[in-house]
This record gives structure tokens, C-alpha cells and sequence, in this order.
């Protein structure tokens, strides 16, 4: 099978990020990467629990006082829906429909990018606001490294998927590039699950004390 | 395409190694850097042998020798030890499934040149303000407290050529899993690949923590952080904790590729299938498994209490079990078999017995209370240096003596083969046995010298005149490869008569796609399987067809050389003095970046070999 | 070819024997010859595992010998030998084997472990917060110099470790400023000194093994810690309990230094210029510990060594005043006062040999 043959509806395979043996290693090879990004991610949370409200002084801020839920419950729901939308567009990668999959995948950058400056509001708010910065406790660091490294994840993400978008504009699915679509799709909702423990051992422990 | 095989000029040459994707190329750069590196590695151990010589020495000085001893470890496990073992398996995996490359090519040479500019930039210490002196393990409140930058020359090398690593291990994954040839099903799949295949899935797991910790001690050293800095809250345990998550499965990411050689040499030259080869392969997953559970271990004197310390204790001492397993098999496989004394099977002999030294000495650390004696002194020197030169670098020898052919085409000297083997195995005795001693008898490891009337004196003496008999073997080995390399003797595809698996069915070296039609297995041992059979090659597994091909590439080198360019900005960004680190920084990830970006943007669908060019091929050997 | 072979498997084996027979190294150094309970108890975990172990190497190695001879290829033999699976019988046994072995290790593993680390005698407080029935030590290691306080006596050396004989010291063991490992080899394990919380453990002298070893043991850094960590050495006087008693009630009451002829006068005054800021040379510095930045020197003159390594004469205290950089590189000594005459550098050492607690 030619990887830039073109195909319609009919001759489109049923799971056309697996139908070349370069999709197939691609497809196995970025779901390895991502358990090693598993591993990298449980070094960090592990990092962080061992220095969470560990800090120099009796002034530092702590986690119990600088954290909004409100604000980090939205930032929450605007990354979770961004995942959502990603699945309706690989639903229609895989019926061959271009067009869909292109107009959702906006759709999920956008709330990705929602997300992110959400997420950068609230690192601002910190630093003027508690003088909670990377440098001011072993708090801090491990606080910012942690969600830091998401947020790079999540911007990384995007330019990812814009890119993938931009580059394939004109020239519509084929196997070449739909399992391009469909790792960074993954990649995408490994960033989500990444951001649900973040959100709970992070923020709801962290409120709880 | 198929101007492969003419004559090229130099600079074609350079090109084509430059910009290759085939796995045995690739292999070979491996063991060209690798063994640079291994030479580097142990000049810098014969200089600790000849400070340790006599009390009181003064022929290296004391930051002099701790910048000497922390490369010396850093370099024969990250680029000597590492890229070796990748350079056997770049030659010899894709071979041994039946395929014709590995998953991911491009990878690949991706992996490779991060390793090489990331073990050139650490390299680079020594000529720039001094190597890192805090030891390999950088134990963080030494390395904070290390001024210049050896340590960040430490860092961010590590930090690059262990991407490399982590790349070369998801590849091999996925080569193993996805590319095996019609009837290599995985309880057929020789024992070096086995153990590629678990090394792989631990290098996946292991360095993760690693590329964590190294980027925690750069934050601290760099941007001012405070993770290790106890004042601010940091505690410097976790470095510890990070490091031999990484570190102790590291071990096993070296000694278990040795082991895999191990198993195919025995029983190569035992004409006889290994013993127990599905034990083997439960071993050698369970080694790999437990690998995971047992970082403590490293730790006992640290103070994390009775109750950590015994747990540890305990799961170490498991390990013992499928390790004893394997030496067992071994040695059940040359029961009853028709032994040769080749060179790599007489490192191969050795090794067993060498080998269980150190696994025994590893147990008796693995008992905390007496590991508290051991702990941190010569005794430790002595059993790692037993269980990683007596196993990987014999395994090393062994397997880089027993593919030469298979990568070069030609074989070593055996003669001087076997100089090199017995000089190398009685300096190894010497130099190291007697350290069990100088610890127990009160000798620190890490020392620049030691004073004299300790009782020190003789053993440290004996063990550097060892020292020397390992050089020599060394210098030998140097001269095998060069004589041979000029004499450039070719030989076909079962050179050494008894092969067994199905690298041995095509000729040496392969032609660039390996197998002109896969090979079918039709049972452990593939080639041997036909042999039996009366057979002289493997049966086909698909009619003969176009060959899809990967196209070579500068990519990964330009890629890799941004970051070995960003790093230099970096490094110096934290002196105020320097004003130009930043656009170098910037200029660095620009090329990085720029590389990836063509990378991705630019489609590549690589290339056929049409089946017309195959059946003209007739003088490769290439029959499958 | 194959009898060197031989021969070479079989001089570990005898060297092992040789050495474990006879003992070795120094009394006061070796951990091969244990002068205390706790390295006695750790000695014998290490015979036990050591026996077990030579028991495995030797089964090994008789195998080993027979294969390598018994089943060498002959020139021109082309047979092909029997390709044999396995054999379940086979693998049984030498998994069952080990794990009993094991087992049998395991065992006294676990208890010594946890014996080793009871330190609740520490946490047994008076009502003046002093520890009841044991002897506590706090060390505090340094770049390259040890401190040794007493905090229920009140004293404090440096580079000099004093202990009563024949019963359990108990110590707290921190860093301040780089990880360092406390370890007398002949009395027992080591124990890291971290930087970030203290950690506790125990030793026992013997007397009569102390008095084997004159009385004196030598202590080491076991943690890479920078240039000179190869001279971060310190001595351990062991005292019997009178002996010792006495010596801490001397120490207790010893007030500022009264020193001798007017070299060492002159010398005092320049101590007291350029060296007492970071030196106390009272044994009951009552200072906080941030404070105590350099090795304490009420018992200089009756140290052991110089700076836990140089031989105790004027000679080399004059060298090491001179720049102590060229013996202990890296030391945080260097550069902090400025360049001596010798005659400053006479008066200094005649002070400081004069500094004495107990023979005075």
C-alpha cells in the first residue's frame, strides 16, 4: 500500500493509523513513549509530595493558602472538553472525513490554549499575590516544576497539532499522515490524565492541607 | 540507490556514515565511539591505579583525582558500557528477527548522535575549566556545593546522550515487538534478543527519574531552585532516591545484553541448544522485574530505618535466584555439548565463574548490617567492578570478537585474541580481588590516597600492577583490530562454523536490506533448524518483491547538534560575566527546532529496491 | 592453557581462606578484626554470608572444572551432540536450593537490622531533659574536620572521638554543610551524616580489644565529599568508665587556656586577633552550632595528629599554618587570615602545642 495513495470513503481503512507498518511502529512506539512519560510524570509527583509545604520560614505560603479552586476547576473543564474534542476528531479521521476532523481539532486547540493561559493567569497570581515563586521555597520549585511541566506539555501539544493542521490543510487524509493525527491525539489525552492527578493530588489535597 | 557497493571517495564515505539510517551502520558508529570512550575510560582508571600505587602519592592531585575518578564512572557507564551494548544490538537484533531495519530508522540515528554529542560535551570538562568531580552518582549536597562547572558539564551531557538512550529503548521495543519475521514467534526468539527486548523495556522505565533528577540539580545549579537546598526546604534524599531508581536498573541495562551474548556464544560453541531456554527467559525477565525493587539497596547507611532497610534487603536477595538460575543453565549447556575454546567462548567460560564472584559478594551487601561494613568502601569497588568488567565487559569482548565478522566481514586474530584474553582475565583477577580485602581492612572508596603504616600499602600495590596487565590486554586487542582491519580477510556467512540463529544465514556483513525475502522460522535456533535439515539457507517467508527502504538523513546530527550547542549557552548563562550565552542558547534550539521542524513538515516515504536489482544481485550472498 | 586456568580458580578460594584465617589489617582499623559488639554481631552476619556464599563458588566451580574439561571439542570432531531442552528435575533444584540458602540468611538479616538500629535509649530523657542511662554524642561533620559534643556533659572536641569502653555510645550524626559518612572500621558499619536531619545509631568498644589496639581506633569519611576527602580522618580514644569520667569532669571545668613562656604568650595574642573567631579553645564552647565553624582546640596538644593526618610535631603544625591548602586542599581554613611571618608562625605553634586539658 503507496502511504500517499489517495482514498475514499470506501477505500479508507477502518483503522488507518495501524494499516501501514509505519503507522503500526509509529502507534506502538508512541504509546512506549508515553509510558516513559508515565515514569517522568510519577518521578515529579513523587518530587512533589516529598516537598510540598516545605519551605524556609513561617511567612513562605503554603498550599492551603494560595490555591483557587474556582479558577483551577475551569481550567479543569476547559482541558477535559479539549480532550473530548479531540476524540470527536479522530472519530472523523477515521470515517475519512477531513473537514470534521480539521474544525475539532480547532476546537481543541483552542480550549488547550484556554487552558494554558488560564494557567499562566493563575502563576502570575501567585508570584504578586503570596511571592510564591520557583525560587522562594523547596515548595515553590517542586510546585512550579511540576505544573510547569504540564503547561510546557500542553503548549508543546499545540504547536504540535497546529502544525500537523497547517501542513496537511491541503492535501486532506492519507495513510502517511493519519497516524501523525492519531499519536498527537494520544499525546493529547495523555496531557488530560496527566492534569487529572495534577488536579487532584496538587489542588484538592493541597486544599485539604 | 544501488551505488552501494562502488568505490567511494573519503568524504563520501564520511557523508554516508553522516547521514546513514541502516541499523549497521549505525552499529558501527556505536562501536567507534563506544570504544573511544572505553580507551578514554580506562586511561583515566590506570591514572587512579597509579595515584593508588603508593601512600601518599602525589602524582595526581586530590580535585584532580576526584574530577578523574567521577569521569572514569561516568564514562564507562554512559559512554562506553551503554553505546557498546547498543552497538551489538544495532548489529546483531534486526538480524537475529528476520528483519530488515529496526522500527525506526531515523530514530535511531537520532539516538546515536545525541549519545555522541552529549558524551563530547562531557568530554569537552576537561579541556574547559575542569571535569565534574562529585563522583557518577552526584550526590546532590557535594554537587551543589562543587564550584566551576564540571557539574553542569555533568548535567547537561548526561541529560542529552540519555535522550538518546531513551530513544534507542523505545525503538528496540518496538522493532521487537513489531518487525519479527512469519514464525518468529516470541518463545523462538534467541536469548540476545530477549534480553534487548527487557533491557529496552528498563530503559524506558529507568531513565525517565534520571532526566528528572538531572533536571532538578540544573535547576538548583542554574536558575536558583531549591529541591537539595536544605535551608529553603529541599531535601537531598530524593536525588539519592532518583538517581538509583535509575541506577540500580541500570546495572541490569548492562549486564543483561551481556548475558544474551553470553547465551548465544555458549551455545554456539557447545553445538548445543542452550539449557532451558524458557527458564532463561523467565529469568531474565524476573531479573529485569525485580531490578525495579531493589534501589534502596544503594542506600542502607543512608538512615531510612530497620523496616525500608530490611524490605530491600530482602527483595536484593531475590535476585540471586534467577541470576543462579542462569549461571546454572550455562553451565548445563555445555554439559554433554562439544566445547570449542574460540575466543569468545573463552570469555564466555570465564566469565562464569568471574561473574559468580560478584554476584556473591552482591549478596553479602544485599545483608544490610554487614553492608553497613561494606558500604562506600573498597569491598563495594571490588564486587561492582566484578560483576560489570567480569560481566559486561567480558560479554562485551566475547560478543564485539564473535560479530566482528558478521560486521566487518573479516575475523580477528585469534592468536593474539587469545593474549588479550588471558592478560585481560589475570589483571582482572589481581587488580580487583584483593580490594574485597582493602576495604574490609579499612579502605574507603573514592580516596586520592591513603597514608602509609594502614596495612594498606601491598594490596593497593597488587592491584595496580593488575591495572597494567588489563592495559596491555587492551593495547593488544587494539593491534587485533588494526592488523585485521588491513589484512581484511573476507569471510561468508558462518564464519565461525557453528552459528546457530539467523544472522548467520546471510552473509557478513548483509547487504544493506539484510534479507532479500524474510526468512521463515520454523523453530528455536532458525538456521540451525535447517542445518540439521541438510539444508544451506532458510526457507523464504514471502515471494521475492520490491523492498521498501528508509532514506538516509542529515537530520539527526544537525538535530542533535543544537542542542550540544544550546548546552555550551547554558552552562556559562549562570557566570554574569558572559553576555553571549543567550543568543547562543537561542541559536542552538533554533537549529534543534528548525531540524525537527523540516523533519516533520518535509514528507519522506523513503525509497524501493525493485525486485529487478535484487535478482541481478547475485555475488551478495543475499539468498534468504 | 587450561592448568593456569586451574590454578586460577583455585587461589581465590585459598586467599579467602588465608586472609579470614589469620585476620587482618590493623587492630585499629581493620573491620576484620571487630573491637565491639555491634561490629562483632556485623562481623559474624559477614562470616555467615561469606560461608554460604564460598559453599555456592565452590559447587560452581566444581562444575565449572568439569565441563571445561570433560567436554572439550577434540580437533576433527564433527558430532553433533545431543540438543537437550532442559530438565525440570534440574531447575527445581537449584531454584530450591538458593531460596533456602537464602532463607537461612534472611533470618538473622532482618533481626540484626532492626537490633542494630534501637536507639530508644536516646529518647529516654531526666527531667533536665539529659539522657538517662546512656552516653549520647552529637557528630557534626564538616569539609574535612569532625565535631564531637557531649550534650549531657556539656563538652565538645574536635578530630578527637572519646568513649568509655564496654557499653553503648549512642550518636546523632548530621552534616552542615555537605553529606558526609561516620565509620570506625574496626568498631562497627558506618552511618551517613546527612545534611538534612540527624540520624542515630550505636557503638561498643571493647576494652580488651581497645587495649589490642592501644586505645586507639581510627575513624574515616566514607562519603566522597570533595578534594580532601581522603584526610577527613579522626581518632577514637577509648577510656575505661572511670577513666572517661574523670576526663569529662576535667574537660567540664577546664577554663581559658593559662599558657607558658613568652612565645606562647605572643603567639595567644595573635590567636586571639586572627583565629579566634571561628577556633574556641575551651572544651564547653557554650555557642551555637552555626557559630562553631572550625575545629575546637582546647586539647590540641594532645592530639594525635595534625589535621586528622599530618604526624603531631612543630614541624608540621608550622607547615600546615603556613598554607594549609598543600595538605588539605579545599579546606575552608585557606585564605581566611593573611600571610604569617614565621616568627608569628613560631609564637602560634607555641601556643597551640601548649593547649591541654588532662596533662596539664
Amino acid at each position: 500500500m503507496q502511504m500517499d495513495q489517495k482514498f475514499t470513503d470506501t477505500t479508507w481503512p477502518a483503522a488507518p493509523e495501524k494499516a501501514t507498518l509505519e503507522g503500526k511502529n509509529k502507534y506502538l512506539g508512541f504509546w512506549l513513549f508515553l509510558g516513559g512519560e508515565t515514569v517522568l510524570f510519577a518521578s515529579l509527583f513523587a518530587t512533589y509530595l516529598a516537598l510540598k509545604d516545605k519551605v524556609p520560614n513561617a511567612d513562605a505560603a503554603l498550599a492551603k493558602d494560595i490555591f483557587d479552586l474556582p479558577l483551577t476547576f475551569v481550567a479543569t473543564m476547559l482541558l477535559l472538553t479539549s480532550s473530548l474534542t479531540s476524540v470527536y476528531a479522530m472519530y472523523h479521521m477515521k470515517n475519512h472525513d477531513f473537514k470534521r476532523m480539521q474544525a475539532w481539532l480547532v476546537v481543541t486547540v483552542l480550549l488547550g490554549a484556554g487552558f494554558l493561559g488560564l494557567e499562566i493567569y493563575e502563576f502570575n497570581h501567585y508570584v504578586h499575590e503570596f511571592h510564591h515563586t520557583f525560587t522562594s521555597s523547596a515548595f515553590g520549585s517542586a510546585f512550579y516544576t511540576l505544573v510547569g511541566f504540564h503547561g510546557a506539555h500542553v503548549a508543546f501539544g499545540l504547536l504540535w497539532i497546529t502544525s500537523l493542521m497547517l501542513r496537511n490543510a491541503g492535501r486532506g487524509l492519507n495513510l502517511y499522515n493519519a497516524p501523525k493525527f492519531y499519536v498527537a491525539s494520544l499525546y493529547w489525552h495523555f496531557i488530560d490524565v496527566v492534569w487529572v492527578f495534577i488536579f487532584t493530588v496538587v489542588y484538592l489535597m493541597g486544599m485539604v492541607g | 540507490m544501488s551505488t552501494y557497493a562502488k568505490k567511494q571517495g573519503f568524504g563520501a564515505t564520511l557523508w554516508d556514515y553522516l547521514t546513514t539510517v541502516d541499523h549497521k551502520k549505525i552499529a558501527i558508529l556505536y562501536l567507534i565511539a563506544g570504544g573511544v570512550f572505553f580507551v578514554l575510560g580506562g586511561l583515566e582508571a590506570m591514572f587512579i591505579r597509579i595515584q593508588l600505587a603508593i601512600p601518599n602519592n602525589d602524582f595526581v592531585s586530590a580535585g584532580f583525582y576526584n574530577e578523574i575518578l567521577t569521569m572514569h564512572g561516568t564514562t564507562m557507564i554512559f559512554l562506553a558500557a551503554m553505546p557498546l551494548v547498543f552497538a551489538m544490538m544495532n548489529a546483531v537484533v534486526p538480524l537475529q528477527i528476520g528483519a530488515r531495519d529496526v522500527a525506526f530508522p531515523f530514530l535511531n540515528s537520532l539516538g546515536f548522535w545525541l549519545f555522541f554529542f552529549g558524551g563530547l560535551f562531557l568530554n569537552l570538562s576537561w579541556f574547559m575549566g575542569g571535569a565534574p568531580d562529585a563522583g557518577w552518582t552526584s550526590y546532590a549536597s557535594l554537587s551543589l556545593h562543587s564550584p566551576g562547572h564540571g557539574v553542569d558539564f555533568y548535567i547537561l551531557g548526561l541529560q542529552i546522550s540519555g535522550l538518546g538512550t531513551l530513544i534507542a529503548g523505545i525503538n528496540f521495543l518496538a522493532t521487537i515487538i513489531n518487525m519479527r519475521t512469519p514464525g518468529m514467534t516470541y518463545m523462538r526468539m534467541p536469548l540476545f534478543t530477549w534480553s534487548t527486548f527487557v533491557v529496552s523495556a528498563l530503559i524506558l522505565f529507568a531513565f525517565p527519574p534520571l532526566t528528572v533528577g538531572l533536571v532538578l540539580l540544573m535547576f538548583d545549579r542554574m536558575f536558583g531552585s531549591n529541591f537539595f537546598d536544605v535551608a529553603a526546604g529541599g531535601n537531598t534524599i530524593i536525588w539519592e532516591h532518583l538517581f538509583w531508581i535509575f541506577g540500580h536498573p541500570e546495572v541490569y541495562i548492562l549486564i543483561l545484553p551481556a548475558f544474551g551474548i553470553f547465551s548465544e556464544i555458549l551455545a554456539t560453541f557447545s553445538r548445543k541448544r542452550l539449557f532451558g531456554y524458557s527458564s532463561m527467559v523467565f529469568a531474565t525477565v524476573l531479573i529485569g522485574f525485580l531490578g525495579f525493587m531493589v534501589w534502596a539497596h544503594h542506600m542502607f547507611t543512608v538512615g531510612l530505618g530497620p523496616i525500608a532497610n530490611a524490605i530491600f534487603a530482602v527483595a536484593t536477595m531475590a535476585i540471586a535466584v534467577p541470576t543462579g538460575i542462569k549461571i546454572f543453565n550455562w553451565l548445563l549447556t555445555m554439559w554433554g555439548g562439544s566445547v570449542k575454546f574460540t575466543v569468545p567462548m573463552l570469555y564466555a567460560v570465564a566469565f562464569i565463574p568471574s561473574f559468580t564472584m560478584g554476584g556473591v559478594t552482591g549478596i553479602m551487601n544485599a545483608v544490610a548490617p554487614a553492608d553497613y561494613i561494606f558500604h562506600d568502601t573498597y569491598f563495594v569497588v571490588a564486587h561492582f567492578h566484578y560483576v560489570i568488567v567480569g560481566g559486561v565487559v567480558f560479554g562485551l569482548l566475547a560478543g564485539v570478537t564473535f560479530y566482528w565478522p558478521k560486521m566487518f566481514g573479516t575475523m580477528l586474530n585469534e592468536t593474539l585474541g587469545k593474549i588479550s584474553f588471558w592478560t585481560f582475565l589475570i589483571g582482572f583477577h589481581l587488580t580487583f580481588f584483593i580490594q574485597h580485602f582493602l576495604g574490609l581492612m579499612g579502605m574507603p572508596r573514592r580516596i586520592f590516597t591513603f597514608l602509609d603504616n594502614q596495612g594498606l600499602n601491598t594490596g593497593n600495590m597488587i592491584s595496580t600492577v593488575g591495572a597494567f596487565f588489563m592495559a596491555f590486554a587492551v593495547i593488544v586487542l587494539v593491534i587485533n583490530i588494526i592488523i585485521t582491519s588491513v589484512k581484511n580477510v573476507k569471510v561468508g556467512n558462518d564464519p565461525w562454523g557453528d552459528g546457530r540463529t539467523l544472522e548467520w544465514a546471510i552473509s557478513s556483513p548483509p547487504p544493506y536490506y539484510n534479507f532479500k525475502q524474510l526468512p521463515l522460522v520454523r523453530g528455536l535456533d532458525a538456521y540451525w533448524v535447517e542445518k540439521m535439515d541438510g539444508k544451506t539457507e532458510m526457507t523464504p517467508a514471502e515471494p521475492l518483491g520490491d523492498i521498501h527502504m528508509p532514506n538516509s538523513s542529515i537530520l539527526p546530527l544537525t538535530t542533535s547538534l543544537g542542542l550540544f550547542v544550546a548546552a555550551f549557552g547554558a552552562l556559562y548563562n549562570m557566570d554574569d560575566d558572559k553576555t553571549w550565552t543567550v543568543p547562543v542558547i537561542i541559536i542552538g534550539l533554533l537549529i534543534t527546532l528548525g531540524s525537527m521542524l523540516i523533519r516533520s513538515i518535509k514528507d519522506d516515504h523513503g525509497y524501493h529496491i525493485h525486485k529487478e536489482e535484487l535478482t541481478d544481485d547475485h555475488d551478495k550472498g543475499v539468498k534468504a | 592453557m587450561k592448568r593456569k586456568l586451574h590454578k586460577w580458580r583455585l587461589l581465590p578460594l585459598l586467599g579467602i581462606l588465608t586472609f579470614v584465617l589469620s585476620g587482618c589489617g590493623m587492630a585499629s582499623l581493620s573491620a576484620l578484626r571487630p573491637a565491639g559488639e555491634v561490629a562483632q554481631t556485623q562481623y559474624n552476619l559477614m562470616m555467615l554470608s561469606t560461608i554460604i556464599m564460598v559453599l555456592v563458588v565452590i559447587v560452581v566451580t566444581i562444575l565449572f572444572l568439569i565441563v571445561i574439561f570433560r567436554f572439550r571439542r577434540k580437533k576433527g570432531d564433527d558430532t553433533i551432540p545431543k540438543q537437550v531442552e532442559g530438565s525440570h528435575k534440574l531447575e527445581v533444584i537449584w531454584t530450591v536450593i538458593p531460596i533456602v540458602l537464602l532463607i537461612i540468611l534472611t533470618i538473622p538479616t532482618v533481626k540484626v537490622t532492626f537490633d542494630l538500629a534501637d536507639t530508644k535509649a536516646m529518647d529516654q530523657k531526666d527531667k533536665e531533659g539529659k539522657t538517662k542511662d546512656a552516653l549520647v554524642v552529637n557528630v557534626r561533620a564538616n569539609l574535612y574536620w569532625w565535631e564531637f559534643e557531649y550534650p549531657d556533659l556539656g563538652v565538645i572536641t574536635s578530630q578527637d572521638l572519646v568513649v568509655p569502653t564496654n557499653e553503648k555510645v549512642y550518636f546523632n550524626l548530621v552534616a552542615s554543610d555537605v553529606k558526609h559518612s561516620f565509620w570506625v572500621p574496626a568498631a562497627g558499619g558506618k552511618m551517613d551524616t546527612n545534611t538534612d536531619n540527624p540520624n542515630q545509631f550505636y557503638l561498643e568498644f571493647d576494652s580488651q580489644k581497645a587495649n589490642e589496639a592501644e586505645d586507639l581506633f581510627y575513624g574515616k569519611c566514607a562519603e566522597l565529599c570533595g578534594p580532601s576527602h581522603a584526610l577527613m580522618d579522626f581518632k577514637v580514644v577509648a577510656k575505661s568508665k572511670d577513666e572517661f569520667n574523670t576526663w569529662a569532669k576535667e574537660m567540664k571545668a577546664a577554663s581559658e587556656p593559662v599558657v607558658e613562656g613568652s612565645l606562647a604568650k605572643q603567639g595567644e595574642e595573635i590567636f586571639n586577633q586572627s583565629c579566634i573567631g571561628c577556633h574556641a579553645v575551651t572544651p564547653n564552647d557554650s555557642r551555637p552550632e552555626t557559630a562553631r565553624q572550625a575545629p575546637n582546640l582546647a586539647t590540641f596538644g594532645e592530639r594525635e595528629r595534625i589535621a586528622g593526618v599530618l604526624d603531631h610535631t612543630e614541624e608540621n603544625l608550622k607547615k600546615w599554618l603556613e598554607d594549609p591548602e598543600v595538605y588539605k586542599p579545599g579546606n575552608t581554613m585557606t585564605g581566611t587570615y593573611g600571610e604569617l611571618s614565621d616568627g608569628q608562625i613560631n609564637a602560634l605553634t607555641a601556643y597551640l602545642m601548649q593547649l591541654k586539658v588532662e596533662e596539664k
